[in-house]
This record gives C-alpha cells, sequence and structure tokens, in this order.
C-alpha cells in the first residue's frame, strides 16, 4: 500500500448478502469491509466465510483497499476466519475487540504461519486493530506498536461506551479521551487513525457536526455503516479548493526563499513554520491522493 | 467423498442462489435448475456446480438450484457451504493455493 492510499471511508458490507457486497463495490468509499463478525449469525459464519473468500479472490473491487473483518480473538471462528482471509489476500484483515498487545502479536504469527503454508509473501497483510473497550483505550499504544503488520486503528464507540458504563450521546464528550487516547497512539506509531462510526442514519446534521470534531482533532477516516454516509465523510476528509491553493502557497514560498537563500520565510506578513509547512505538504498530499491535481497548476 | 445428509446453503435474495444438495441413492450428479436466466447461462452455473463437486471427489449427489442471478464466485461459494455441511466436513483451507 502506498503511503498517499486513502483511507478516508471504510464501509462494511455484511458477509451474508451478495447483492450487498457486489453493491458495495460501485460507491464511492476508499476501503470496503467484508465482514464475518457482527453481521453474521452463528450459524451462517460458514456461509459468510465461503462467500468473502470468493468475493475477495475473484470479485476483488478494483481500486479500493480491502478487508476483511474476522470473528474476535477469543471467538471458535477466528482459526479458520483467519486461514480463509488470509487465502484470499485482502490488503488488511480487521480485528475486532482488541485490548492487548499480546492478542496482536498472536494474530500476527496466526497469520504468518498461514501465509508460509500457503507460499504467500510474509508481511503482506495489514491489520486494522478496532478499540472497542476501556482495556484498549489504555493499551492503544503497546497495540499500535505490537506489530508492522498494524495499519490502523479504529475506535469502536457503542462497546466503547458500554465498557464504561458511559450513555452514548450525539454530542460525543463520552468518547472524547478515547477518541484522543487512539489518535495519539496512532501518530506515534505512525499509522492511520480511524474514527467511530455515526451511527444515526437519518441525521446527516448529526453526521455533520461529528465530522467537525472528527477533523478538528485530526482522525485520517472514518467508518461508515450506510452508503450515505459515504459523500459526506469523504467531503470531509478532503481538502477545500482554498485549503489547496492556500497550502500550495506556503511551498511555493517555502521553494522561493530556499532559491534566494533568504534564510526566512514569510508569507502575507507572517513566518512559515515548521508546522505550517508539514500542515501544508499533508493537505496537498490528501489532495493528490483524492485525485485533485490543480495545485500543481497554481 | 460421501455426503451424509441433506442441506441447503444460499437464500431467494437477488443475485443469490439457493443450493439443496442430498445423496442420490441411486448414484451419480443430477442436477435440477430454475433460474430466469437458464437459456443464457444455464450451462456455465452447471459447469461451476460440477467442478466444485470434482474438487470435494463427490460423485454421488442431487442438487437442486434455485438462481436468482447469482455471480460465479456466489454460486461456487454456495456449492462449498452446502457440500461441507451435507458431507459433515470442516473446508481443507489449505488446498487453496496461492494465486496471481
Amino acid at each position: 500500500m502506498s503511503e498517499t492510499k486513502l483511507m478516508r471511508t471504510s464501509l462494511y458490507a455484511g458477509g451474508t448478502s451478495p447483492a450487498k457486497m457486489i453493491q458495495a463495490g460501485f460507491y464511492n468509499e476508499d476501503c470496503i469491509v467484508y465482514d464475518l463478525e457482527d453481521s453474521v449469525f452463528g450459524e451462517e459464519k460458514d456461509s459468510a466465510r465461503f462467500l468473502v473468500y470468493n468475493a475477495v479472490k475473484y470479485q476483488r473491487p478494483k481500486g479500493k483497499y480491502v478487508l476483511i473483518r474476522v470473528n474476535g480473538i477469543y471467538s471458535q471462528h477466528l482459526e479458520e476466519d483467519l486461514n480463509a482471509a488470509v487465502r484470499a489476500r485482502p490488503d488488511a484483515i480487521r480485528i475486532p475487540k482488541v485490548e492487548y498487545a499480546s492478542e496482536v502479536k498472536r494474530i500476527d504469527e496466526a497469520i504468518t504461519a498461514i501465509e508460509k503454508a500457503a507460499s504467500l509473501p510474509v508481511g503482506g497483510i495489514q491489520l486494522w486493530c478496532n478499540i472497542e473497550s476501556y482495556l484498549g483505550v489504555l493499551n492503544a499504544r503497546e497495540i499500535a506498536q505490537a506489530s508492522p503488520r498494524v495499519a490502523a486503528m479504529a475506535l469502536g464507540a457503542e462497546d466503547f461506551t458500554a465498557s464504561m458504563g458511559a450513555q452514548r450521546t450525539k454530542a460525543g464528550w463520552e468518547i472524547f479521551y478515547a477518541r484522543n487516547a487512539i489518535l495519539m497512539a496512532c501518530r506515534e506509531a505512525g499509522i492511520s487513525a480511524q474514527d467511530a462510526v455515526f451511527s444515526d442514519l437519518n441525521d446527516e446534521e448529526g453526521l455533520r457536526q461529528d465530522l467537525e470534531m472528527t477533523r478538528a482533532l485530526g482522525f485520517d477516516g472514518k467508518t461508515c455503516v450506510h452508503p450515505r454516509q459515504i459523500d459526506t465523510v469523504n467531503g470531509c476528509f478532503t481538502p477545500s479548493e482554498k485549503e489547496i491553493r492556500n497550502a500550495a502557497r506556503v511551498i511555493a514560498a517555502l521553494e522561493q526563499a530556499a532559491r534566494e537563500h533568504t534564510g526566512v520565510c514569510v508569507l502575507d506578513g507572517s513566518m512559515v513554520d515548521k508546522p505550517m509547512e508539514l500542515r501544508a505538504r499533508a493537505t496537498l498530499a490528501k489532495a493528490e491522493a483524492a485525485g485533485i491535481k490543480m495545485w500543481r497548476k497554481i | 467423498m460421501e455426503l451424509k445428509k441433506p442441506a441447503v446453503a444460499g437464500t431467494l435474495e437477488s443475485s443469490d442462489i439457493q443450493i439443496t444438495l442430498q445423496p442420490n441413492p441411486n448414484g451419480g450428479i443430477r442436477i435440477y435448475l430454475q433460474s430466469d436466466v437458464k437459456a443464457l447461462f444455464g450451462d456455465a452455473i452447471e459447469q461451476t456446480v460440477r467442478e466444485v463437486l470434482n474438487e470435494f471427489g463427490v460423485a454421488n449427489a442431487l442438487v437442486n438450484i434455485v438462481d436468482k442471478g447469482a455471480l460465479d464466485f456466489v454460486i461456487r461459494a454456495r456449492m462449498q457451504c452446502a457440500v461441507c455441511r451435507a458431507a459433515e466436513i470442516q473446508y481443507n483451507w489449505e488446498k487453496e493455493g496461492p494465486h496471481e
């Protein structure tokens, strides 16, 4: 996976419905998550596993980052889920309810053993860890660095608030600390930070307000529970034209200062410092990853 | 491989396929297919069904299929599931080799 690969939106597609799995490939989400866990009843786990395996192997949507969410670490289904998922070769396997780094290491070892048995390149499959309890949040730093496979962590807000005995609200103050703890752990490890879902499908304004917090805090993406959320969430993580122009001006000013050996770079009467440069470069990288090329011409 | 009991996999939803598999006391493979696209894709559906039966080494089976416009990967998945359920076995994932 390239570093500029977009992970703004990930959409769950339940592993029981061929129609939903096929349709999911036609929406604008960056990442598609074929689910074997919560959306699949116990007696259909085998059926979903075959369906997801064959979908990823033979009907993989082009241009998307493909994940398979397996059943939980202590589930009786995990071993077979991993055997199928690794052989299907998604970009990543999403692990629910991670609480300890040792759990990630165990999964890493299991994946490595399957890769070797199947003559697949070792380390080619990444891990996304869902953090869904206070223990997971408390151990987020260790989890993020538990394996080089870990490419992202995502907050599962509903289970997290249940573990805390807290109430889930639209304002989201009950997950404010968890969001920041996970974000800082992701930044420390240099991996993607994925925000919790916004569950009310009918509250478009609520989603926008929630996204303001998501973006202001610094998340890289958000999980969607319904296709109708995708374009709104993508928009939140795609730099606006004004932001792109400003970023391009910052970089142009820095390049001019370097050419003229002025030492200090000044733009619109303000000194351009390192944080400004980093933000500008991040904005342009996001714009480029989103397919926006206009900044090159500015 | 011997089928031990009747088993069903899949649903009657659009883009899916429901496959009912049972032992054939008279021996051999008998396939009964219902599909709106039977004239166009009946042969292809039957070929995938036979391929999966062959991969499992199933020589005696009655296969009832109700197709709702399933793509090939869905047919393959539902067949694999139906065989495992009817034969009461766990799938051997090790036989799935690497692919391009």
